[in-house]
Parts: C-alpha cells; sequence; structure tokens
C-alpha cells in the first residue's frame, strides 16, 4: 500500500502528522480498488488501512491512517468525497477517539528462554495462541504506541513473523458517524 | 409505465434514448454484437460507424463540447475498449461530458484471460469520473441513467458504463427508473454567502484586479452571467486555453488568454494583480508557470464546482464552491447592494498600465527567413473568413496555440481543443463530432501534419456519413512544438521531428492525394497569395469533407513563451527578447 516515492516533496518536509480518517463507502465490489488507488496516484502515502463492513450491510467502513500535513490532508478528503461511492469522511481527533490494532507475533521461545517471554506476555496483557518447542505465538492488542514497545521487548528473543490487521478506530461517546440517513 | 420485455441489448439502445442521446459513435465487436442488432433499428438514435475507437471517443468529445450535451461512444471488449482510453483521459481532464458503453466478455469469462477480455473498469479508473461494470440485465436502465446523471452533472466528466456480453443477451423487464440512487453523488453545491461577501469586498477594496475566466464558465454555461459580473465591476479578464470564447474576444475588458503562449498583457495582469478572481479555471501549471512566482501579490478568490480544485495548486483566500453561473449571479447581487451605498473602486491605474501593455504588445508575427508562409498567416486568415459563426477544433502543438491566439473568438462553444491532456490526434475526429452536433456551422480542423497521420482515417467516416468538415493542415512537414523545444533548449538538434510532409520532400504522404482517396477534396496552397482564395474555394464545398494542405515555414514558432519551469516574468516576445518592463511599468 506504500506508495513513497509518489509522496509530495512538502509532506515530507514537515514532521510526521498522523491522521485518522474514516471512509464510510458503499459495500459494492472494487470501491476499496477505487479509495486505495487515489491515494497512490494523486501521491499520498497509506501508514495503514483496515477495511471491513458496518452495522448497516450495505455501507463498508475503511479505517485509513495516514501521514501528512492539513493541505494533503484536505485534498485527500476532497478527492475522496468525488469518489461516487464514498458517502461520508470523517477525520477523528485523536484525543477523542479509541484506536486499537491487532497484532500476532510469532517469537523465538525455548525451554531457556520461555518464562521470560511469557513474562512479558503478560505485563502487556496479551495471551499466547499457539506454542510450539521452540516458538510462541502471541496475539495483542492495543494503539501502535502499544505494539511498538512490546515488539521492542520481544526483539532479543527473535521475532520470526508478524501480521497486523491495520488500525480500526472509533469515536468517543454515544453519538454514531454511521447514521443510516447518509444513504439518502 | 407497465414493464416492456426485451433484453439486456434492446434495453441498453431503450436507455440511451430515454437519456437523451442522439448519437453514439462507434465501431462493433464480438462483446458488443447484441446491442449493435437493436441498434439497427433504433428511432431516435444515430449510429456513425468510426474506423477507429479513438476517433469515436474524440469525435463524442467533439460533439459534447459543441452542443454542451452529453457526447457518447461505443466500442467492444478488449482492443476495442484500450482503443478508446486515450480519448477518455482527454475528455475527463477537459471536463467534458461522455458516456462510454463497452462491451465485456460474458461473466463467466471474467477473469479468465479470454479473448479480448481487457478489465476496462479496472484500467479506466483513474481517468473516469465514474464507471460501472454491468454483468445483470436488470441493472442496465439505472446505470445508464446514472451515467448520463454523473457525465452531465457538477464537474462535467467521463463515465463508462462495460455491459457483459451475457446481460446483453438475457431478457429482462424494462422500466425507465425514476430514481438514481446514488446516495454519495452530491454535485449541487451553492455558493456560500459569506464567501460571497467576502469576495465581493477583496472586487471592491482591490487596485489591481483581474477574472481568470477558465473552461468551467462554458462547461456551466454561465457566459451571459460572467460577461454581466465582469462588465458591472470594470475589471479586466483572461480567458484560459479552455475558457477561450467564453467571453467575446471583442470585449473591451479582455487582455487575452494567460500562460506559456498567453499574451504580455494577460501574463503580466496575473503576475501584477492585486487580486485574482478564478472562475471555472484551475491554476495548471501551463497557466501559472513556476507556481512560487505566479502573481505573487495577489489574493485569490477561487470559485469552482469541484471543491478539489480550489487551494489544490495555488491557496486560496476565499474559496467558493458552485456552479460558475450561480457564482456569477451571486456576486453581481452582492456588487449591486454594496454599489448602491458605496464606490471605493479606482482601476483607472491598472487600466492604463494594462491598456500601454495591450498597445505595446500585441500578438503578431514577423516575416519568415526561408520566405515560406507564416503557419500565423494562415490561420488568422481562415479565422477572418470563415468568421465568428463557425466552429474551430485543433489538434495538439503550434497550430494549437496559434489557432487560439490568433482567431478571435466572439461566441461559446465555437473553440474545441485537448487542453488539459494535449492529444495530438485530437482535431480530425473531434470536427467530426463537432459538425455531427452543429451541422448548421463551418466545423474547421485546424491541425498538425503530425496530428493529422494519427486519425486522419475519420475522413472516410467523414465523406460516408456526410459529415463535410474543412480541414486544414497546417504543414511545416515536422513535429512542430518538439522542433520548436529543440530549437530553444536543445541546440538546435532536430532529434526525429522531421515529418517530410512539406516543401522540398518526398510528401509521405501527399496529403491532397490521400484526400482524393478518401472521396474528400484535396486541395493544395504553396503561396501567401493563394491563401484567400483557397479557403474560399474550401468555404464553398459543403457536400463532402475538405482538406487543404498548407505548406508552411517550419521555423516559424510560438511566440509569446514562458518557458517550462520558470516564472512568468520571464515571459519572453520573441527569442531572447522581453518586454522592458522598467521603461513599460
Amino acid at each position: 500500500m506504500s506508495t513513497a516515492q509518489g509522496s509530495k516533496p512538502a509532506a515530507a518536509a514537515m514532521p510526521a502528522n498522523t491522521q485518522t480518517l474514516s471512509v464510510l463507502v458503499e459495500n459494492k465490489p472494487g470501491v476499496l480498488t477505487r479509495v486505495s488507488a487515489l491515494f497512490a496516484r494523486r501521491g499520498y502515502n497509506i501508514a495503514s488501512l483496515a477495511v471491513g463492513p458496518t452495522e448497516h450491510p450495505e455501507i463498508s467502513r475503511i479505517t485509513v491512517v495516514v501521514n501528512v500535513d492539513q493541505h494533503s490532508l484536505e485534498q485527500i478528503t476532497k478527492q475522496l468525497n468525488k469518489l461516487v461511492n464514498v458517502l461520508k469522511i470523517v477525520q477523528l481527533d485523536q484525543r477523542q477517539t479509541v484506536q486499537r490494532e491487532l497484532i500476532l507475533i510469532k517469537v523465538g521461545a525455548d525451554n531457556a528462554s520461555r518464562t521470560s517471554v511469557l513474562e512479558i506476555v503478560q505485563m502487556f496483557r496479551a495471551k499466547v495462541v499457539d506454542a510450539a518447542a521452540d516458538a510462541v505465538t502471541i496475539e495483542a492488542t492495543g494503539t501502535q504506541d502499544k505494539l511498538t514497545a512490546l515488539l521492542g521487548m520481544l526483539e532479543e528473543f527473535g521475532i520470526r513473523e508478524i501480521v497486523k490487521s491495520g488500525e480500526v478506530a472509533i469515536s468517543r461517546g454515544g453519538k454514531a458517524i454511521t447514521d443510516r440517513s447518509i444513504l439518502g | 409505465m407497465t414493464p416492456q420485455q426485451m433484453t439486456g441489448a434492446q434495453a441498453l439502445v431503450e436507455s440511451l434514448e430515454h437519456a437523451g442521446a442522439e448519437v453514439v459513435f462507434g465501431l462493433p465487436g464480438g462483446a458488443i454484437l447484441p446491442t449493435y442488432d437493436p441498434l439497427m433499428d433504433a428511432k431516435k438514435l444515430r449510429h456513425v460507424l468510426v474506423r477507429h475507437e479513438q476517433g469515436a471517443g474524440h469525435a463524442a468529445s467533439g460533439y459534447a463540447h459543441a452542443t454542451g450535451r452529453v457526447g457518447v461512444c461505443m466500442a467492444t471488449s478488449g482492443p476495442g475498449a484500450t482503443n478508446l482510453i486515450t480519448a477518455i483521459a482527454d475528455a475527463q481532464m477537459d471536463s467534458i461530458p461522455m458516456v462510454v458503453i463497452t462491451g465485456q466478455v460474458g461473466s463467466s469469462f471474467i477473469g479468465t484471460d479470454a479473448f479480448q477480455e481487457a478489465d476496462i473498469v479496472g484500467m479506466t479508473m483513474p481517468v473516469t469520473k465514474h464507471n460501472f461494470l454491468v454483468k445483470d440485465a436488470a441493472e442496465i436502465p439505472r446505470t445508464i441513467k446514472q451515467a448520463f446523471h454523473i457525465a452531465s452533472t457538477g464537474r462535467p466528466g467521463v463515465v463508462l458504463v462495460d455491459v457483459t456480453k451475457d446481460a446483453q443477451q438475457a431478457t429482462m423487464d424494462f422500466v425507465w427508473p425514476e430514481t438514481l440512487e446514488l446516495p454519495g453523488y452530491r454535485p449541487d453545491a451553492r455558493p456560500h454567502l459569506k464567501q460571497i461577501r467576502e469576495a465581493a469586498s477583496l472586487l471592491l477594496q482591490a487596485k489591481r484586479p483581474v477574472f481568470l475566466l477558465g473552461g468551467g464558465v462554458l462547461r456551466g454555461s454561465a457566459s451571459a452571467e460572467v460577461t454581466e459580473l465582469v462588465d458591472l465591476t470594470g475589471a479586466p479578464f483572461v480567458t484560459t486555453l479552455m475558457g477561450r470564447g467564453a467571453l467575446p474576444d471583442s470585449h473591451p475588458s479582455h487582455l487575452g488568454m494567460p500562460g506559456m503562449h498567453g499574451t504580455v498583457a494577460a501574463v503580466s495582469a496575473l503576475q501584477r494583480s492585486d487580486l485574482i478572481v478564478a472562475i471555472g479555471a484551475r491554476f495548471d501549471d501551463r497557466v501559472t508557470g513556476r507556481l512560487d512566482s505566479f502573481a505573487p501579490g495577489a489574493k485569490i478568490v477561487h470559485a469552482d464546482i469541484d471543491a478539489a480544485e480550489i487551494s489544490k495548486n495555488r491557496e486560496a483566500d476565499v474559496p467558493i464552491v458552485g456552479q460558475a453561473a450561480d457564482v456569477a449571479r451571486s456576486l453581481i447581487a452582492e456588487l449591486r447592494t454594496r454599489l448602491e451605498q458605496d464606490d471605493p473602486r479606482d482601476y483607472s491605474a491598472w487600466w492604463s498600465t494594462l491598456s500601454m501593455l495591450r498597445d505595446t504588445y500585441p500578438l503578431g508575427w514577423t516575416a519568415t527567413a526561408d520566405g515560406f508562409t507564416a503557419p500565423q498567416h494562415v490561420i488568422s486568415r481562415i479565422g477572418e473568413i470563415s468568421g465568428p459563426d463557425s466552429i474551430f477544433v485543433a489538434g495538439v502543438g503550434q497550430h494549437q496555440m496559434w489557432s487560439s491566439q490568433f482567431i478571435r473568438y466572439e461566441r461559446p462553444l465555437s473553440w474545441i481543443n485537448s487542453g488539459g491532456l494535449g492529444t495530438m490526434g485530437y482535431s480530425v475526429p473531434a470536427a467530426m463530432g463537432a459538425k455531427v452536433g452543429r451541422p448548421d456551422l463551418p466545423v474547421w480542423a485546424i491541425d498538425g501534419d503530425g496530428c493529422f497521420q494519427m486519425t486522419n482515417q475519420e475522413l472516410a467516416t467523414c465523406v460516408i456519413n456526410d459529415i463535410p468538415i474543412k480541414a486544414a493542415i497546417i504543414n511545416n512537414s515536422s513535429l512542430g512544438m518538439v522542433r520548436q523545444w529543440q530549437n530553444l533548449f536543445y541546440e538546435k538538434r532536430y532529434s526525429h521531428t522531421d515529418l517530410n510532409t512539406g516543401h522540398g520532400t518526398r510528401r509521405i504522404p501527399d496529403f491532397v492525394k490521400l484526400a482524393d482517396a478518401y472521396g474528400a477534396v484535396g486541395l493544395r496552397c504553396e503561396r501567401d497569395e493563394d491563401i484567400d482564395a483557397t479557403i474560399q474555394q474550401a468555404m464553398e464545398i459543403n457536400d463532402r469533407p475538405v482538406v487543404v494542405d498548407f505548406t508552411v515555414s517550419a521555423d516559424a514558432m510560438v511566440w509569446p513563451m514562458v518557458p517550462a519551469g520558470v516564472s512568468n516574468d520571464e515571459i519572453q516576445i520573441a527569442q531572447g527578447m522581453s518586454p522592458e518592463w522598467e521603461r513599460d511599468i
């Protein structure tokens, strides 16, 4: 999903500015392609992308994390709004949002190191979902910061494989952004 | 309306008629064959059989340009569809409303690399406003309704509808749908009153305002409203390449075209302005030159129907999202109210500078060194003799710039060209489409010898279908604009730009013989003294196409010029000659 070569020089010069967009789209074939291709051809990097259905079967929700300056963010939002299948775009306020990512980590753990690995698992309130003689597989959820810290702690044991879900995010409080009225 | 049982193919033809299409340019093939059968019996829909699908695409674009209606073209799957892509990208870049119908292999074959299978929906996603793959006959009517709606509303553009062969063959119950069901498409933005007030304030306070009028004025049919606005303010205006003719060239407040080959007055007015009011223009790099030095002292009011254009290239101080006509009407109303109370405007110093620039640096050309005809002269004579009630359609290159510079456009939709994509070969098929849309007007394809060789096969279409366009080949025997850049920036090393079609060459091909072979009239004009008579002769031929081979000097260049990537302040009026700013300003 990364398009580093196409990124705007202006954005590269700016300090990293992480933004999370919730993009509500019609649940139709090809819509994810339209959204991701737009990022690629306009030269914007996607840091993370997660997609799934919402409580309304006809609406899907794409959570996109981007590192861009304010000008680029406005452009992305405007360009996304032009896609016919895009229903609504909400820029989530980092302080008013719950963000989570799921990670699966296969890390080396033999008789000598297993206890230390399990201590770290407990410390991060993660869990072991598979075990073998020389490795364990750990499942953890949390913010990107927490998962980065977990990976840092596990590094010395030999990380063999990781997979991340991409970040999902939802605003705090009682209001929903997926009001059915957006279907017109 | 009671449903009528028919095939998907019949429904497709029926739907095109319901959507208001009167002509479709196309070429059949396997995957679209089912639709070509009912097309043969269509009562309200005329089909024009082209010789290459690219021609169908440009013809639909020329038709849409000339009429303001949605242009329609049709092709089969695979190569038929891919041949349309250039024309699709071209029309999309210039915001031309177009609906493209392509046949697709049967739905059970999709994804198997079947014969003549191409993922045209995937391929055209980046160059269309929207596109559809229809695999179910029942979806055809609504999809066509949606396609025409999306293509023609908001910022116009291209919508492709790819219909599988089995969807065309299946039986369905036809009902023309009442509703669109496009929940994510909201094209009708209204100008915000707060922004209109702010724009009016800036206009009244400005000392050096300029209106920058683009193709959006034409696409939005806003010429009358924008003329009224310009007249009310008394401020000067410039018309971009896509906006030429939006307001008449003879209007006293007109300064010409801005940009790389703009007039000194238009380029300088923008550079020195303290306020630019852009309507339906997108601050394209060919207009702004080096962006960071473009109009450094100007505040920007940017009105466009496409919010994404605003502040895309140049940050707008006052963004206005809305149709050009609505924006103009709102601004007129606001200005009238304000002017009743107080009129702080003083543009007199500004106008005296601009008038001096306009008088000192008019567009012109010098006699050629080799003694051959000056191409600018040919083009200006065509404009004069054919007159403003004509349509002029250019290809891309030097002849295009000269056609924009040396023909006076007095009427909206009288100038058609490929602005954004810069597609060589646009002229002949687009002129064909324009002539189908406006059979009442003389339609001139002003083309280059390079461009003409890319798409001249549509002369066959013109002859067979009685579409009497007039093609003027401005034959400098080379890829002229490339040659000009080689002259200026590559030490006159003319790498692969000689086409051998002009003076003293083998004339491959001989355009007069080529015209003759197509059943068109071929004329050649090699001397200045024959130009008027030849144009007159071409004007009198209306029963078939005419091709005039005007052999001209290869050394003529397009001036003024702002070289690519430099500031507009570096404008040159001829090679190595800049305006004398110190004296002039």
